[in-house]
């Protein structure tokens, strides 16, 4: 059975018709040529997949394509376009944002290289060897940071009751990114790249207080 | 993957005849499960009907002030919810134990309950597995038992339930809301996960068609001082070989009331009543703990590949309970967490 669905994909709008057993990964590689989502294990154990879906990060391998007619998705290639890079809310400015034609080494700040901070983070410290789960990697991180903010607690959260943006020491970040396998092991340099970040979001916590949940 | 249709229902009863009207049918809702099975060929339904977006997802509290958790709830805003993470701390623990952070931003608390098992042969359709393919055979028994149950399996299947959730609400003493043909019915939680006997085939007791709306937790002071362990073979993102929820209260030296489930062990979310009755009126000691995990560990029969269990899982329950005392003393605080570090 086919179906039309609109799908919003890093800030633009496609309608592409599919068969009711794709799923929203095969729907964005093989229908819409967006390639940053990778496919791993296909089957939810690896993370190579991982998008942002309405601003959480979700594994497009195991999400049916039809089930988010009208979603909201945001890829790796989509990032860089974020508002803040934080809270995943839409991906609108997009296509104001061209990263074509920008000659290597020619980033002027965190902005004008078209990438999100924490894809410059992964870059800085070296998260990655191979890059096929970078893309995977960084939604997940971007999705985690807003997930922290939000005050979501872990499995090695001690004190549920606290409430007020999670702390993020090693154990959290290597908890809360456990759903992302990286099989070259650049484990330790993704986990300076994501620590990094969210210590630059500590510091940027208590002007943005006021909106967090 | 066999063609199927879908549709989104405009209401829970709508999604009810939806399914209740076509034996191929099934309800969709996060999908982390089924959409696995679809690809894997474990399912072929013809109809999907997709719940996930049903007005299910409030979280609340009712008169009588329990907590009524809407199926389509997330894993993840269950887990963080302020009320669950204060009053049913064991709850949280669970649902934080489970899974990734991305398939907890994807599952939902209905369709958690309604997980199939993680047995190999049950997922590989080459494989004879009685609860795929009714009659065909356990390729468990003889082969990897690693993961199977120690208690209440059968010749049938040894098979486990993979959640986390389940086990916990079970010790909350948790019901659940189906919307059916003929109405709504309020199940206990633990009248719904079935033991195989000769019909592994069938995890549960709810009928085809039937919609799991609610889940309700009751307002009970032991369940403020609840927790959950889980041990598996890895630091993280993996199910849990043994796990134990647990909620204690202790007054005047004496065990007023416990609850125990144990997860990973059987072919439903295990309650220890045993366990349980050898501990209420009781001291909470140490010895009184390993005399209650012994009470309720007798029925084990374990297999060859998870013999293991039955004192890991005697240990894990000690160590719940010594941990949760010790909490209700004022001892030091220790909620069990480390289970699964």
């Amino acid at each position: 059975m086919d179906a039309r669905i609109t799908l919003r994909v890093d800030g633009e709008e496609r309608s592409p018709t599919v068969d009711t057993r794709t799923t929203l990964l095969d729907a964005l590689r093989d229908r819409l040529g967006v390639m940053s989502p990778k496919k791993g294990c296909d089957h939810g154990q690896c993370g190579a997949c991982t998008v942002l879906v309405g601003g959480r990060r979700v594994l497009g391998c195991l999400a049916l394509a039809v089930a988010h007619d009208g979603a909201e998705v945001v890829t790796a290639r989509g990032l860089g376009a974020l508002p803040d890079g934080g809270d995943g809310n839409s991906g609108g400015g997009l296509n104001g944002n061209s990263r074509n034609g920008d000659g290597d080494g020619e980033r002027q700040g965190p902005s004008d290289d078209g990438l999100h901070p924490v894809q410059r983070a992964f870059l800085d410290h070296d998260g990655l060897q191979c890059g096929y789960c970078t893309p995977g990697q960084v939604c997940s991180a971007v999705g985690m940071l807003a997930e922290a903010a939000a005050g979501h607690p872990s499995h090695v959260t001690d004190d549920l009751t606290r409430t007020g943006p999670a702390v993020l020491d090693d154990t959290e970040i290597r908890e809360r990114m456990s759903g992302n396998l990286c099989r070259c092991g650049a484990y330790v340099n993704i986990l300076a790249a994501v620590r990094e970040q969210a210590a630059v979001r500590e510091q940027a916590a208590p002007a943005r207080g006021e909106a967090i949940p | 993957m066999i063609p199927f249709d879908y549709v989104r229902p405009a209401d829970p009863a709508d999604a009810v005849a939806a399914v209740g009207g076509r034996p191929g049918a099934a309800f969709l809702a996060g999908g982390t499960n089924l959409v696995d099975h679809l690809k894997l060929g474990v399912t072929g339904p013809d109809l999907l009907v997709d719940v996930s977006g049903l007005p299910l997802d409030r979280i609340e509290e009712t008169p009588t002030g329990a907590l009524r958790i809407g199926a389509t709830v997330r894993n993840s805003d269950l887990a963080a919810h302020p009320l669950v993470r204060h009053r049913y701390p064991a709850l949280s623990r669970a649902l934080l134990a489970g899974a990734s952070g991305q398939l907890r931003n994807m599952a939902t608390t209905g369709g958690n309950l309604f997980q199939r098992t993680r047995c190999p042969y049950f997922q590989d359709t080459s494989t004879p597995c009685n609860k795929r393919v009714p009659g065909s055979g356990c390729s468990a028994l003889g082969g990897h038992t690693r993961d199977a149950a120690i208690l209440g399996a059968s010749a049938h299947c040894v098979a486990t339930h993979p959640s986390d959730m389940a086990v916990a609400l079970l010790a909350l003493d948790a019901s659940v809301v189906l919307l059916g043909p003929d109405g709504e019915r309020t199940l206990p939680l633990a009248a719904l996960h079935r033991l195989p006997g000769d019909t592994p085939h069938r995890d549960t007791v709810v009928e085809h068609g039937e919609l799991v709306t609610a889940v309700e937790l009751p307002d009970r002071a032991s369940a403020r001082h609840s927790t959950y362990r889980k041990v598996r073979d890895r630091r993280s993102y993996a199910f849990a070989l043994v796990s134990v929820a647990a909620a204690l209260d202790v007054a005047d030296g004496t065990v007023r009331d416990v609850r125990i489930a144990l997860g990973g062990v059987a072919h439903k979310p295990w309650r220890a009543e045993r366990a349980e009755a050898a501990l209420r009126g009781t001291a909470p000691t140490e010895a009184g703990f390993a005399r209650a995990a012994d009470a309720e560990l007798a029925a084990a029969r374990p297999l060859e590949g998870n013999a293991f269990k039955v004192p890991l899982a005697r240990r894990t329950l000690v160590a719940v309970l010594r941990d949760l005392a010790g909490a209700a003393d004022g001892g030091t605080r220790h909620d069990g967490r480390e289970g699964g570090r």
